[in-house]
C-alpha cells in the first residue's frame, strides 16, 4: 500500500546571483512522518526549506504541499494554506515587541473568531504543551534560548497545523537542552499525527527523532532512507558526513604538514653553524 | 581606472533605480492596502495606526516645538537686522508668519521626523527582518504591508501634517517674544499683523508639503527596514540610509511642490 504524500518536491532549482544553491531537488513528505533534511553548512537546506514554506521562489520546479501547489496558488489560497502548516525558526523569530502570550494569540486572533477567554485556555495549553506554562506574560528577551524555541514550537502549533517546519531545532542549544526539543519532537508527532519536516545538521539529534532521512549535498539531495539506510549508506559523500570527515580540508592539512617538516628541516640545517658561531 | 571609475558609477546608478523600483513597489503595495483590501475584508489596522501616531508624535513633537522655536526667533533677528535698514521693522511679522507657515516649518519637521521616527521605524522592522520576524509573520500568513507598512505610513501621513501645525504656531509665537522682547514690537500688533497677512493657501500649502513629506518618510523608512540583509551591522546602514535619502527626497519634493504652488498663484 502506497503511502499518502503531505509534500511532493519536484526538480526544484534555485540560484542567487548565478551560483546554483539547489540543483534539482526531488523530495517526497509521507503524511504523518518526520522527514529530517540533514546537511552541513552551505548544502542549500535552509533555502530548500525557504522553498517550501514559500519565503523563497524557486527558479524552476514545483512544491506541493497538502496537495497545493505552492508557487501557482492565488493569494487567498495560499493564505488557506498558510493555516495548514507552522514554521519554527531557528532563532526562535517571536516577536520582540508583544509577549509570548500574545506571540501565540497572533493566529488566533487573526485566522479565528474565538472569544478572548478562548483564546486565553488555547495559548495556556499550547504553552503547557512545550513545558512553558505561566510564561504568558513574560517577554521573548527573558526567556532563554532552549525556552525560546519552546515558545516558537507553541506558536507554530497555535492553528493545530497538519505539517510542521523547525528549522535547526537543537542549533546552539547545550546537549541537555537540545535532546529535551528532541523529546518534544517526537511528543508533538505522537499525539498530534502530524508531518514534521526538520532541517538540522546535527547527526544525533536527526538521528533521533527521524522516520526519514534525506541528505543534501551541493543542492542535491544524496539519499533518502530510514536512519538504518542512511547509517549503513556507502556512498563516499554520506559516509564522510556521518564520520565527520573535513571534506576539503584534508590538501590544507597536508601542505601545512610539509610546511612544518622543511620549516625543521632548515632549523637542523642551520644549527651546526650557530653552534660554530658560538665557539667562535 | 576611467572604466573602472565608470563600471562603479554605473553599478551605483543600476542600485539606485533598483531602489526607486523597491519603493515604488511598496508603495503600489501600501496604496493596494488602504484602498483595494479593505473591501475584500482586510481593513486597514485602527489600532496599530494610531499606536504608531502616538508613538512617532511623542518621539517628535518636543523636538520639533523647540527646534520651530528657535527658527522663529533666529527668522525675527535675522529679518529685523535686513528691514531695519529700509525702516520696515513692522514687517517682521509678516515676514516671520510666511516664511515659516509656507516653508520653515514643513521642512524643519519633516527633516526632524526623518531622523526621530523615520530612522526608528528603520531599525525596528530591519531588527524585525534580521532576526526573522517578517518572515514568521509571512509563513503564519500576515501581509507584512497589511500588519507593519501601512500602519506607518498611515500613522506619518497624519503626524507629520499635525506636527507642522504645531510647528507654525510655535514659530510665530517665538518670532513674536523676541520682537517684543528685542525690537520692541507690541505682541498683539505682531500678532494681529501675522493673522492678517497669512491666507488659507500659505496654511494649507504648508499643511500639503508636510503630507508628502510624511508619506516619503513612511516610505522610505519602511523600504530600508524591510530590505535589511545581514546582521545587526546592516541595520544601522538601514537606519542612516533612511535619514540621508529622506532628507534628500524631501528636500527635492519640497522644490517641485513650491514650484507648483507658485505656479497656480501666479
Amino acid at each position: 500500500m502506497t503511502q499518502a504524500s503531505a509534500i511532493e518536491v519536484r526538480g526544484l532549482h534555485k540560484a542567487y546571483a548565478g551560483a546554483e544553491v539547489l540543483r534539482g531537488v526531488d523530495l517526497t513528505v509521507h503524511d504523518g512522518e518526520t522527514l529530517v533534511i540533514l546537511g552541513g553548512s552551505g548544502s542549500g537546506k535552509s533555502t530548500l526549506l525557504r522553498c517550501l514554506v514559500g519565503l523563497e521562489e524557486p527558479d524552476a520546479g514545483t512544491v506541493s504541499i497538502l496537495e497545493r501547489d505552492v508557487f501557482s496558488a492565488s493569494r487567498n489560497e495560499l493564505a488557506a494554506l498558510r493555516q495548514r502548516i507552522g514554521m519554527a525558526f531557528q532563532s526562535g523569530a517571536l516577536f520582540g515587541s508583544m509577549t509570548v502570550g500574545e506571540n501565540i494569540d497572533l493566529p488566533l486572533r487573526e485566522f479565528t473568531r474565538l472569544p478572548e477567554s478562548t483564546r486565553r485556555i488555547i495559548i495556556h495549553i499550547k504553552l503547557a504543551l512545550v513545558g512553558l506554562e505561566g510564561t504568558e506574560g513574560r517577554q521573548p528577551s527573558e526567556l532563554s534560548g532552549g525556552m525560546r524555541k519552546r515558545a516558537a514550537f507553541a506558536r507554530a502549533m497555535a492553528l493545530d497545523p497538519e505539517v510542521l517546519f523547525c528549522d535547526e531545532p537543537s542549533a546552539g542549544l547545550d546537549p541537555v537542552t537540545s535532546a529535551g526539543l528532541d523529546e518534544l519532537l517526537i511528543q508533538l508527532k505522537e499525539v498530534f499525527g502530524i508531518t514534521l519536516v526538520v532541517v538540522t545538521h546535527e547527526l544525533e539529534s536527526a538521528f533521533a527523532i527521524a522516520d526519514r532521512i534525506a541528505l543534501i549535498h551541493k543542492g542535491r539531495v544524496l539519499i533518502t532512507g530510514t536512519p538504518e539506510e542512511v547509517r549503513a549508506c556507502s556512498d563516499p559523500v554520506v559516509r564522510r558526513f556521518l564520520d565527520r570527515v573535513p571534506e576539503d580540508d584534508a590538501g590544507h592539512t597536508n601542505r601545512f604538514r610539509e610546511l612544518m617538516l622543511a620549516a625543521e628541516q632548515n632549523d637542523e640545517n642551520d644549527e651546526p653553524d650557530r653552534g660554530e658561531e658560538a665557539d667562535a | 581606472m576611467v572604466s573602472e571609475t565608470l563600471r562603479r558609477s554605473g553599478a551605483t546608478l543600476l542600485d539606485q533605480l533598483a531602489e526607486v523600483g523597491r519603493m515604488w513597489r511598496l508603495t503600489a503595495a501600501a496604496a493596494r492596502h488602504v484602498a483595494v483590501e479593505p473591501w475584500r475584508g482586510k481593513p486597514v489596522r485602527l489600532r496599530a495606526t494610531i499606536e504608531q501616531l502616538l508613538r512617532a508624535g511623542n518621539q517628535s513633537a518636543p523636538l520639533v516645538a523647540l527646534i520651530a522655536a528657535l527658527i522663529g526667533i533666529i527668522l525675527a533677528l535675522q529679518s529685523a537686522y535686513q528691514l531695519r535698514q529700509l525702516g520696515a521693522t513692522h514687517l517682521v511679522a509678516d515676514l516671520v508668519a510666511v516664511s515659516v507657515t509656507r516653508e520653515l516649518a514643513p521642512l524643519m519637521t519633516a527633516i526632524l521626523v526623518a531622523g526621530r521616527a523615520g530612522s526608528a521605524i528603520a531599525a525596528e522592522l530591519g531588527t524585525m527582518k534580521v532576526s526573522e520576524e517578517i518572515d514568521a509573520l509571512q509563513v503564519i500568513g500576515i501581509d507584512p504591508v497589511n500588519f507593519l507598512v501601512v500602519p506607518r505610513i498611515l500613522a506619518l501621513l497624519v503626524a507629520v501634517p499635525c506636527l507642522t501645525l504645531v510647528a507654525d504656531l510655535v514659530g510665530i509665537l517665538a518670532g513674536c517674544g523676541v520682537s517684543v522682547l528685542a525690537l520692541g514690537l507690541g505682541a498683539g500688533a505682531y500678532l494681529q499683523a501675522s493673522a492678517a497677512i497669512l491666507t488659507q493657501e500659505d496654511l494649507w500649502g504648508g499643511v500639503l508639503k508636510a503630507l508628502v513629506f510624511g508619506g516619503i518618510i513612511g516610505i522610505v523608512a519602511c523600504q530600508q527596514g524591510l530590505g535589511t540583509r545581514g546582521g545587526a551591522d546592516e541595520v544601522g546602514r538601514s537606519t542612516t540610509a533612511t535619514v540621508v535619502r529622506s532628507i534628500v527626497l524631501i528636500i527635492a519634493a519640497d522644490m517641485f511642490v513650491t514650484a507648483l504652488l507658485f505656479l497656480r498663484a501666479a
